[in-house]
């Protein structure tokens, strides 16, 4: 990680500021989009979406020539290129024809792909961006930190101060005052510019159409007081029919800012009459600059199907915390990370595709269908395929990839950690690892790991299933107390519980930094472990892991071309269930009885990444604990990720820190003294911050709390 | 339909309104514009463009009861004014919603320069949404299609939402129950 990139996040992180305009924007963000879609079939509408944009992108040639045969027949030009600098030239080439001397803008984020208000003030021709936001950041001299908010990280004094320095009079930070300051110094801009500069949300390709949504009206002034009007176009935004703008137009506005329709939409097709009685000179031009190249990319075709409404950001944990700007170009947040690594290059996103924690959030809001958590672990794929790793990750996962070795360290460290432990915690490191231990204390290695207790546990006799237990690195090393919790619970269905002792690290950590050689080990060494013996279960109680073993694996092996394990990978993975899945169906099929002896008392619980987003279970864990007599008291954001991301804490600790805050903050809220989860990463992360925050708040698997219950 | 629309327009700020006839829709419209001041001085006047809704009557009775109102829309003059009027041909129930063609540069002018925008509405015309609405004005009959939806508004400082950024600051919907205009 380059260090003007720690800078830019440090920087980000003290901004009080934008922390607090981001924070407050994503909480009232979920209620407005939640309230503009009731009624909205959402699932139904985006398939729709995705599968209409999927056909455009996959017919770009066909499309653009169709665009450009009904746009010209109506009398626009359009200029088709796949070159940044020649679209610069065409739009320089028509202002110097036509003697402008000033350009009017509504928001484009094409245009700030190629940096043209830069390029047409160097060539002397005035250029005034004429949304509020997008003015107010080209006053400041900056990028937009946010593709439908450019200015969020922004307070109003700062705007004052632009503002004033603008119209050389001293303003206050009276927001409708400013804003009246904008109206009046714009809308002398709008009627003396010669040229109006647009991009476009739709490009319409049977009827040459563009459509335009703002809020502000400014994209009607820039489309009817100047004569000339050229509209800057990505491929990406053509459909096929007219009648795909209706999917579009009604997930557009809710989806980026909860609304139900952009106060102002506008169609245009073909040059319309101006002022004077003349007709618009319109220009459109189609600006490829890669995407062509990215549709035909199986793994990035999807990033085709965006709509540009920016709720991946919205939704995001990360960029809540550090906004727009540590993502150092145009394009910001999840999507901003795929963009820039075409638009650019990929290796402008080396930095910035870490960023992301793969909680899946994004995945579950975007109207276009983009996995973008998916398409983020490709580039980082890439990036390690292309550069190598670096080298302690290198070093380290040499030892991952070596189980005996792996695990003798772990081992050791249970030894050598000692002088650092206090109790069952690392509440310090030292030097260049402190920071690992800022905010929150990491857990001791157990003295016994799980896989030299699971002997000593004694099952009962003529149990009707099997069921092999996988416990992933956490259990078996630091919780091993869950293990044992595990086998008391399945024992009472019936079920005896097997632990190969082959199994090791399930390669999320090798996966999830792109270095897919070790994870597709890790995973042939866990498939002979696992299927070793026959069992009816494969069994995890850590979501990550289960992730892993039910569709990683098979991801993995798709992703290096290894077809000779593959068959035992589905087979695997057919075998394998979380914990909670699996008790919830012994309780529903009446071979577990949990009964609520006593009243337990208020609990919260926290959703899990994986469990939630990807395992889709949530409801599962909370019937298991009001069976035993929990009453369950719901915590604010309870799906919201808590920082942990595997390393993720250990490669960003100062972004891991202030998310875990915000989840401890919220389940000491609920007033609850214990926290269930079923994760223990979650865990660790929380337990951890609960360790150092000094509150005494329970932090239990699902399956310690089941097992109490059962034991007594 | 009405009173859907009417409740989803009111959210976005709009102000909805209902006459029976073109005569209280007149009547209406009128006593506005003279209440709101408008007079025969730059900043002052009001623009009404050209529309189904005007081509019965007699503009000249209206020139004479409002000084300041001007039915040549030019762009001085709409610049040049604080209220504009037009027509606007459909309303939206899903999103609150009018739209028009406004491929005419006065229907433009009128409705995004002034800082009170006036729309007349055939209360018939109300529909449900976006798909019904592409059964009626489609982009081979219309090269300018506008929909607007309540004022002009901007959450850019600090996503405080502030009205009347650059287009109007009011929208004033008036519905008209027996339409007597031209053909929609």
């Amino acid at each position: 990680m380059k260090s003007d990139f720690k800078r830019s996040i440090h920087t980000a992180l003290a901004s009080a500021t934008l922390s607090g305009a981001l924070s407050k924007f994503s909480e009232t963000y979920k209620v407005n989009r939640a309230k503009a879609y009731e009624g909205i079939d959402f699932e139904s509408l985006r398939t729709t979406i995705a599968e209409r944009k999927a056909y455009a992108a996959s017919h770009l040639e066909e499309l653009s020539a169709s665009f450009t045969r009904n746009a010209e027949a109506l009398g626009a030009k359009v200029y088709k290129t796949n070159d940044p600098e020649k679209v610069k030239e065409y739009i320089l080439r028509v202002a110097k024809e036509n003697n402008v001397k000033s350009v009017v803008k509504s928001k484009s984020m094409a245009s700030e792909e190629i940096h043209l208000n830069h390029f047409l003030e160097k060539n002397g021709i005035s250029t005034r961006e004429t949304d509020l936001g997008e003015w107010i950041i080209q006053l400041a001299g900056q990028r937009p930190s946010h593709m439908v908010l450019p200015a969020i990280h922004m307070t109003k004094e700062e705007v004052a101060d632009l503002f004033s320095k603008e119209v050389n009079e001293r303003l206050t930070s009276d927001i409708p005052r400013l804003v009246e300051v904008a109206r009046t110094e714009l809308r002398s801009k709008f009627l003396a510019a010669d040229m109006g500069i647009s991009g476009a949300n739709i490009a319409v390709a049977e009827t040459g159409s563009v459509v335009l949504a703002t809020n502000e009206g400014n994209a009607r002034m820039v489309t009817t007081l100047p004569k000339i009007h050229i509209a800057l176009v990505g491929i990406e935004k053509l459909v096929e029919k007219f009648e795909d703008v209706v999917p579009i137009l009604t997930a557009l506005p809710r989806s980026a800012t909860g609304q139900l329709l952009t106060s102002y939409v506008s169609i245009i097709t073909g040059p319309v009459p101006n002022t004077d009685g003349s007709m618009k000179d319109l220009h459109i031009i189609l600006m490829d600059n890669r995407r062509t190249e990215m549709a035909n990319d199986p793994k990035f075709k999807q990033a085709m199907q965006c709509i540009r409404c920016g709720s991946c950001l919205n939704v995001c944990p990360i960029f809540r915390v550090v906004g727009g700007h540590v993502f150092g170009s145009v394009y910001t947040g999840g999507i901003g990370t795929i963009l820039t690594a075409w638009f650019e290059e990929l290796q402008n996103s080396e930095d910035i595709q870490g960023l992301c924690i793969q909680c899946g959030n994004c995945k579950e809001v975007c109207p276009g269908k983009l996995d973008i958590p998916d398409m983020i672990m490709e580039i980082r794929r890439r990036l390690v395929t292309e550069k190598g790793q670096p080298l302690i990750q290198k070093a380290i996962f040499s030892v991952v990839n070596n189980r005996r070795l792996f695990h003798a360290m772990l081992r050791a460290a249970s030894i050598g950690g000692k002088p650092l432990t206090k109790g069952r915690y690392i509440r310090h490191l030292p030097l260049f690892l402190s920071n690992m231990t800022d905010g929150r204390s990491l857990p001791a290695i157990a003295m016994v790991p799980f896989r030299d207790r699971f002997h000593k546990i004694k099952q009962p006799k003529g149990l009707r299933e099997k069921a092999a237990f996988y416990a992933g690195c956490l259990i078996d090393f630091a919780y091993p107390e869950m293990g044992e919790a595990l086998i008391t619970v399945l024992n009472k269905a019936g079920i005896e519980v097997t632990f190969p002792d082959a199994q090791t690290c399930c390669g999320a950590p090798a996966r999830y930094s792109g270095v897919y050689e070790v994870a597709e080990k890790n995973a042939i060494d866990n498939i002979k472990a696992m299927l070793k013996d026959d069992v009816d279960y494969v069994i995890s109680a850590c979501p990550t892991c289960t992730v892993a073993l039910a569709r990683d694996f098979i991801a993995t092996f798709e992703s290096v071309g290894q077809v000779e394990w593959m068959p035992k990978a589905r087979e695997l993975a057919q075998k394998t269930i979380d914990f909670a899945t699996l008790v919830k169906k012994l309780v529903d099929e009446g071979r577990l009885t949990l009964t609520e002896k006593n009243a337990l008392g208020k609990i919260t619980y926290h959703d899990s990444c994986h469990l939630k987003r990807t395992l889709k279970v949530c409801d599962e864990p909370r019937e298991l604990l009001k069976k035993v007599g929990y009453e369950i008291t719901e915590m604010y954001e309870c799906d919201m990720c808590c920082g942990m991301g595997g390393s993720y804490s250990i490669k960003l600790p100062e972004i891991s820190a202030p998310i875990l805050k915000r989840k401890l903050t919220n389940i000491k809220n609920t007033g609850a003294s214990i926290v269930a989860m079923d994760c223990p990463g979650c865990i660790m992360q929380i337990k951890g911050g609960f360790d150092q925050d000094g509150t005494k708040v329970e932090v239990k698997h699902t399956v310690e709390l089941l097992a109490e219950q059962l034991r007594e | 339909m009405y009173e859907q629309f009417k409740s989803t327009a009111e959210g976005i700020g709009a102000e909805v309104h209902r006459f029976k006839t073109d005569t209280e829709t007149l009547e209406f419209i009128l006593t506005f514009l003279n209440e709101e001041g408008v007079a025969d001085t730059p900043h002052s006047y009001a623009v009404w463009a050209d529309g189904p809704f005007l081509t019965d009557k007699n503009k000249k009775v209206f020139l004479q009861r409002i000084n300041g109102l001007k039915f040549d829309v030019t762009r001085q003059a709409a610049a040049d004014s604080r209220i504009g009027i037009s027509d606007m041909s459909w309303a939206l129930v899903d999103t609150g919603s009018l739209v028009a063609d406004q491929t005419a540069i006065e229907q433009r002018l009128v409705s995004t320069l002034p800082a009170v925008h006036i729309a007349i509405v055939p209360t018939n015309n109300i529909l449900p949404g976006k798909a019904e609405l592409f059964t009626h004005i489609t982009p081979q009959q219309a090269r300018y299609i506008a929909f607007i939806s309540g004022p002009s508004r901007t959450a850019d400082i600090e996503r405080v939402l502030t009205i009347g950024v650059h287009g109007p600051k009011r929208l004033i919907i008036v519905f008209v129950d027996a339409y007597k205009g031209g053909a929609q």
